[in-house]
C-alpha cells in the first residue's frame, strides 16, 4: 500500500467516508455492462446455485437451481444460464472495423500489410466481487470439455449444446481478467476500491456492502456505523439486511430457510415420484416449492444486484481517463480473437498452459502491469503524486531556462539547462536519466545539479527538440510553466520473443506432447483455467 | 550432497569438489550441471576456472549473467585472471558497459552478437541474450547467479547452447514478478519460478553440488548462516576461529554505538537495539542509528586483519543494506549529513543499498537496518529467507545489526500463513525459522540504545 493511500484510509477514519483515490475513472465502464451475481451452494463449489443476470437494471433475470445436488437440475440451469448469457456475448461479434497491420512472413521475414478484423464492442461483464469472478472461472472449468448429443461421441452423459461454449467463453473471460488493467470481466469491490479508499482494511472492502456503506453512506449515518449495519444488522427473522455479495450464501439464511425450503421441495418430489401415474396435485406442490425456492433467493440477490448498479452509478460519475480507449482496444482485441477461434473450430482451451504458454502469458501480464501503472500516472495528478511522495517523479514550476549545446558532434545540438523549484523531494542524483510527462512530446533530460536547500533542481534536456541546432518551438519548457517529470520511463518495454511451443527446449521438458507425460505436470494441482493463445 | 569432511584442510575439500565439477563439466553425461554455492564460496572463481578449462578444451563458450553489473564484474575478473582469452561483451543498443570491463585488451564490446561470435568466450544478461538470434547455438554455456534468474528468461535462452554450467547460491531472494502467478503453481514449467528449479524438475538426472567453502564469511558467521540458511547443504568457512579480527585505532567513547562497535570487533556481530516502537518505513531513529554507527568506525579507524594481511575498513569497505529503496535513500542523506561519501563516482563511499542490490558483493562490515524493525505485522516479503540471508552473509569480518526492541515477539505473532500449493516443494528453512535462528544470536551481542 503506497504512503498516499495509506493517508487516504487515515483520512476516510477521520471524516467518516471514503476518500477519492482517483480523478478519472482507470477502468473501462461498457454502455451495456452485464451485471452477474451468481450464488454456490454451501459445501459444494461445483454447485451453482442461482445467478442474477441482465443489462437493465430494473429487470433482472433470475436462474435458480431447486435441489443443486441434482446433476440435471445442474446442467438444466447452466443451459438456461448459457442461453441468457451467449447472445450478449457474441452479440459484438458482428459489428467489425477493419484494421491495418503488417505481418512478418515466416519463411522470408519480409513484412508484408495485412487488414484484420477488430470487433466495434466488446462485451463487459461485472460481478459483485473477486470471487464471484472465481465462481465464473470455475464454472467456465467445469464445463468446457462437457459432450453434447451433437459430438460425434457422446459419452453416458451429455450435456445440453450450448453449455461447453458458455464454459469455453467463460474460461476465456476469467483468463483475460487476469491481465492487469483489462475490463471484460471486472468485480465491482475491485473497481471501487481502485477509485475511493475507506477507513477500513483492503480485506473488508471485498465486502460490496460495507465498501459502498463507505463510499456513499445514509444519511445521518457515518461510514463505519453504515458498513457495520452492512455487514452484522439482521431483521427480526435473523436474516441479514444485506446479504453476502456471494457467491457463498450467509450460513443463517442456508439454515433457517433455504435448507427447510430445499427438504420441503425434495419432499414433494418424492410424493410426485410416489404416484407414477402422475398427480395434478402433487405437481403443483412441487411447483410451489420450486416457486418458493426461486422467491428466497430473489430475495438475498436483490440487494447486492442493486448494490452493483449503484456502484456503476457511483463510477459514471469520474471521467474516463485518457488512456481507457487504448486499453479497451487490447481488450476488444482479446474478444476478437476468441470469436476468431471458436468460428475456427478450434478445441477448448487445455486443462494446463504449456511451458511456452505460461511464460508468454506471464510476460504479457508484467508489460500490462506496467503499463497500467504508467498510463494512471499520466492520466491523474492523483497517481502521479504516489510517485511524487514515494521520490520517483517531481512536479514544480520553470525558473530558470538557460541556452547551451552539445558541439561534440558534427553539428550542435540543442542542450538546454532547465532548473525547477519543486517542493517534492525526489532521489534524483546527478547524472540521473528523468523523463517528462506530460509534455508536447517524449522528453528525456538529465539531472546536472540538486540544491535541497533551495529546492531546485536543474536538468539537461537531452531529447524531444527537433534536430535542428535550436529546439522546436515549444519544445523547451519556459519561466512559470508547470512541469512533471519521473525517474522512471515513461514507455514499456517489449517483451522478448520466446520460442514456439513445438520448440521447447529441453531444460523446460522438451516439446509438449513430452512434457505433458512428465509427472510433475499430472501431480499439478493447479487451476488450469488456460488459453493457448491470448496474445494480441 | 556431499558431506563436510571436518578432517580435510578447506582448501583441500573446496579443490575436490571444484574438479569433480569440472569433470562433470567438461565430460558429464548430462546436459546441465548446477553448482549450489553459499555465500562467498568462490562461485566467481568458479566460472573463470570452468571457462578457461572449457577454452582450453578448444571450446567457445557464452557466459549468461543476471545483471548489467554482474557482466560488467564477470568480464573484468574473466580478463585479469585469464588475459590470454578473447571475450567479447555483448550489450544492449542502449546500454554502457562499465569502463573497468573495457579497460582490457581481450575485451570487444558491441551490441551485436555478429560482431562477437568469433571470440571465445561471449558474456551478456540473461534480458540481452533473450534477443539474439540468427547465430548457431554455442556448444557450451554457464549461467551465472542462476537462482536469481527466472524460468522464463532460460527458456527463452536454453536454445543458445547444447549444455550448461549453472551456478548460484540457493540462499538468496528467490525471482519475483508483481503480477499474479497462482495459476501455474505446481507445473514444473511455472515461469515464476528459478531457472534451476525448473531444469532440476526437467532433468531429474542431475545432481546438484555443493561448494563446501566459504571464504567470505568469518568464522563467526559461516556456522551460524550455514545453520539458519543452508540446514541441508552445510558449509564451513575458509578461516578458523581468530583469523579474521578487526583491531580498533580509538578508545570508545562509552556511547551504545562506540560499544556495539567493540563488540562486533570482538565477536563478528553486533545488534544496537533501541526501545520498542511501531514506525513508519524510515523510522528516523533507526536510519540516525544507522548512520551514526558508520560514521564512528570510519572515525575510530579500524583495521580488518585477515589472511590478506592488515588494512583499513575505509568507506568503501562498508556496506548499509536495508529491506527498502526508501530506507536506503533515507540512510544515504543521513550519511551525507554527517560527512560520510556516499558516491561511489567521487572516490571511496559507503555502499547503501536494498538487499537484491547487494547479492553477490562483499565487504569488511556491514550495517544492516533490520527488515522487521519498528513493523507492527511481519509480511512474507519481510520474512523471505533470502532477504535476511543476503543481509546477514554480506562481510569478511563484522556485521551490526541496528533494530527496534520486540521482533521475536513480532514473529511468535505472525506465524506463516503462505497458503501450501500441490506440486509445490516446500521452501526450507521458512523466513520465521530463520529470523528467529538469527535474533538468537544477535541477543548475545546486544547493546541497548537510547536516542
Amino acid at each position: 500500500m503506497s504512503l498516499l493511500s495509506t493517508l487516504a484510509r487515515l483520512e476516510a477514519v477521520r471524516s467518516g467516508r471514503a476518500e477519492p483515490l482517483a480523478t478519472v475513472r482507470h477502468r473501462h465502464l461498457s454502455d451495456r455492462p452485464m451485471v452477474v451475481v451468481p450464488l454456490t451452494a454451501a459445501g459444494e463449489a461445483g454447485a451453482p446455485l442461482a445467478a442474477m443476470l441482465g443489462t437493465d437494471r430494473a429487470a433482472p433475470r433470475l436462474h435458480v437451481v431447486p435441489q443443486p445436488l441434482d446433476r440435471d437440475q445442474r446442467f438444466a440451469f447452466l443451459a438456461a444460464l448459457a442461453a441468457d448469457l451467449l447472445p450478449y456475448l457474441e452479440g459484438y461479434g458482428e459489428e467489425v472495423e477493419q484494421v491495418e497491420g503488417t505481418e512478418r512472413d515466416p519463411e522470408t521475414g519480409e513484412r508484408t500489410p495485412v487488414v484484420r478484423e477488430l470487433c466495434a464492442q466488446a462485451p463487459q461483464l461485472i460481478v459483485p466481487s473477486a470471487a464471484g469472478v472465481d465462481q465464473l472461472g470455475l464454472i467456465g472449468r467445469s464445463t468446457r470439455f462437457r459432450r453434447t448429443a451433437d459430438d460425434a461421441d457422446a459419452g453416458p452423459h451429455p450435456v445440453p449444446t450450448r453449455v461447453p461454449l458458455l464454459g469455453r467463453w467463460l474460461t476465456h473471460l476469467r483468463e483475460r481478467s487476469e491481465v492487469p488493467g483489462s475490463s471484460l470481466l471486472v468485480a465491482m469491490t475491485a473497481l471501487l476500491s481502485r477509485h475511493w479508499a475507506t477507513g477500513q482494511s483492503h480485506l473488508e472492502d471485498q465486502h460490496l456492502g460495507a465498501l459502498l456503506a463507505w463510499i456513499s453512506p445514509p444519511p445521518g449515518m457515518s461510514g463505519a456505523e453504515a458498513a457495520r449495519r452492512a455487514e452484522s444488522a439482521r431483521d427480526e427473522r435473523g436474516q441479514l439486511y444485506c446479504p453476502p455479495a456471494g457467491p457463498a450464501t450467509d450460513p443463517r439464511f442456508d439454515e433457517k430457510l433455504l435448507a427447510p425450503a430445499v427438504a420441503r421441495y425434495d419432499a414433494a418430489r418424492a410424493a410426485l415420484r410416489a404416484r407414477p401415474g402422475g398427480d395434478e396435485r402433487a405437481e403443483r406442490h412441487v411447483r410451489r416449492a420450486a416457486e418458493e425456492i426461486r422467491e428466497l433467493l430473489a430475495g438475498v440477490l436483490r440487494p447486492t444486484w442493486d448494490q452493483v448498479w449503484h456502484g456503476v452509478d457511483l463510477l459514471r460519475t469520474l471521467p474516463p481517463a485518457a488512456h481507457l480507449p487504448e486499453r479497451w482496444e487490447s481488450d476488444r482485441w482479446s474478444y476478437t480473437g476468441h470469436r476468431d477461434r471458436l468460428a475456427a473450430g478450434e478445441p477448448p482451451q487445455p486443462r494446463h498452459d504449456d511451458a511456452v504458454t505460461a511464460a508468454r502469458k506471464l510476460a504479457q501480464r508484467e508489460r500490462e502491469q506496467a503499463k497500467v501503472e504508467l498510463q494512471e500516472a499520466l492520466d491523474d495528478p492523483l497517481a502521479m503524486a504516489e510517485h511524487r511522495l514515494s521520490g520517483e517523479a517531481f512536479a514544480g514550476t520553470v525558473v530558470d531556462v538557460e541556452p547551451a549545446y552539445d558541439t561534440s558532434g558534427r553539428s550542435p545540438k540543442p542542450r538546454p539547462l532547465v532548473t525547477v523549484r519543486t517542493a517534492d523531494r525526489p532521489h534524483a542524483d546527478p547524472g540521473r536519466e528523468v523523463h517528462r510527462a506530460g509534455g508536447p512530446a517524449a522528453q528525456k533530460a538529465e539531472i546536472v545539479a540538486v540544491d535541497p536547500d533551495d529546492g531546485t533542481l536543474t536538468l539537461r534536456l537531452t531529447s524531444g527538440m527537433g534536430r535542428r541546432k535550436e529546439p522546436e518551438p515549444g519544445s523547451v519548457p519556459q519561466p512559470g510553466e508547470q512541469v512533471v517529470f519521473t525517474l522512471f520511463e515513461l514507455t514499456v518495454r517489449q517483451a522478448a520473443p520466446l520460442p514456439a511451443p513445438e520448440d521447447t527446449p529441453w531444460t523446460h521438458g522438451g516439446p509438449p506432447s513430452a512434457a505433458a507425460l512428465a509427472p510433475a505436470a499430472a501431480a499439478a494441482g493447479s487451476d488450469p483455467i488456460t488459453d493457448p493463445e491470448d496474445w494480441e | 550432497m556431499d558431506p563436510v569432511d571436518p578432517t580435510a584442510s578447506p582448501a583441500a575439500a573446496a579443490q575436490r569438489v571444484t574438479a569433480e565439477i569440472l569433470d562433470a563439466v567438461l565430460h558429464g553425461t548430462e546436459r546441465g550441471v548446477v553448482v549450489d554455492s553459499p555465500p562467498g564460496a568462490g562461485k566467481s572463481t568458479l566460472v573463470v576456472r570452468a571457462a578457461r578449462e572449457l577454452v582450453a578444451a578448444g571450446e567457445r563458450l557464452m557466459i549468461v549473467a543476471q545483471t548489467n553489473s554482474q557482466v560488467d564484474d564477470l568480464v573484468d575478473r574473466l580478463a585479469e585472471t585469464a588475459p590470454e582469452l578473447s571475450i567479447g561483451r555483448l550489450h544492449s543498443s542502449d546500454g554502457r558497459p562499465a569502463p573497468e570491463a573495457l579497460r582490457h585488451a581481450g575485451v570487444t564490446a558491441s551490441s551485436k552478437v555478429g560482431d562477437l561470435v568469433e571470440q571465445q568466450v561471449v558474456v551478456s544478461t540473461a534480458a540481452k541474450w533473450q534477443w539474439v538470434k540468427d547465430v548457431d547455438p554455442w556448444r557450451h554455456a554457464i549461467v551465472d547467479e542462476a537462482y536469481q534468474m527466472r524460468s522464463d528468461a532460460l527458456l527463452a535462452v536454453a536454445r543458445l547452447f547444447e549444455r550448461a554450467l549453472f551456478v548460484g547460491d540457493p540462499g538468496q531472494l528467490d525471482p519475483f514478478t508483481v503480477v499474479g502467478t497462482d495459476q501455474w503453481a505446481g507445473l514444473s514449467w511455472d515461469p515464476s519460478r528459478s531457472a534451476v528449479t525448473a531444469l532440476l524438475d526437467h532433468n531429474p538426472g542431475i545432481r546438484p553440488h555443493n561448494l563446501p567453502v566459504s571464504w567470505r564469511l568469518p568464522y563467526s558467521a559461516a556456522g551460524l548462516v550455514s545453520r539458519a540458511f543452508y540446514p541441508f547443504t552445510p558449509f564451513r568457512s575458509g578461516t578458523g576461529e581468530g583469523d579474521r579480527r578487526l583491531t580498533i585505532g580509538t578508545r570508545g567513547d562509552g556511547g551504545p554505538v562506540d560499544a556495539v562497535i567493540d563488540e562486533a570487533a570482538e565477536s563478528g556481530w553486533g545488534l544496537l537495539e533501541l526501545p520498542a516502537r511501531h514506525t513508519v518505513r524510515t523510522d528516523p531513529e533507526a536510519v540516525q542509528a544507522v548512520a551514526q554507527t558508520v560514521r564512528r568506525v570510519l572515525d575510530r579507524g579500524l583495521a580488518a586483519v585477515s589472511e590478506r594481511g592488515t588494512a583499513p575498513v575505509t568507506a568503501d569497505r562498508i556496506a548499509v543494506g536495508t529491506a527498502h529503496r526508501d530506507q536506503a535513500a533515507a540512510v544515504r542523506s543521513a550519511l551525507t549529513a554527517l560527512g560520510v561519501p556516499v558516491e561511489a563516482e567521487r572516490g571511496p563511499a559507503v555502499t547503501v543499498d536494498t538487499a537484491n542490490r547487494l547479492q553477490g558483493r562483499e565487504y569488511d562490515l556491514t550495517v544492516v537496518l533490520h527488515p522487521l524493525s519498528g513493523r507492527p505485522d511481519a509480511t512474507a516479503f519481510h520474512l523471505e529467507t533470502g532477504r535476511l540471508c543476503v543481509l546477514a552473509s554480506r562481510h569478511r569480518h563484522a556485521c551490526i545489526v541496528v533494530a527496534r526492541a520486540g521482533i521475536a515477539e513480532l514473529l511468535d505473532e505472525h506465524p506463516s500463513t503462505e497458503p501450501v500449493q500441490l506440486g509445490v516443494s516446500v521452501k526450507f528453512p521458512d523466513g520465521w525459522e530463520a529470523n528467529h535462528a538469527v535474533l538468537a544470536r544477535l541477543a548475545e551481542h546486544r547493546v541497548s540504545h537510547r536516542p
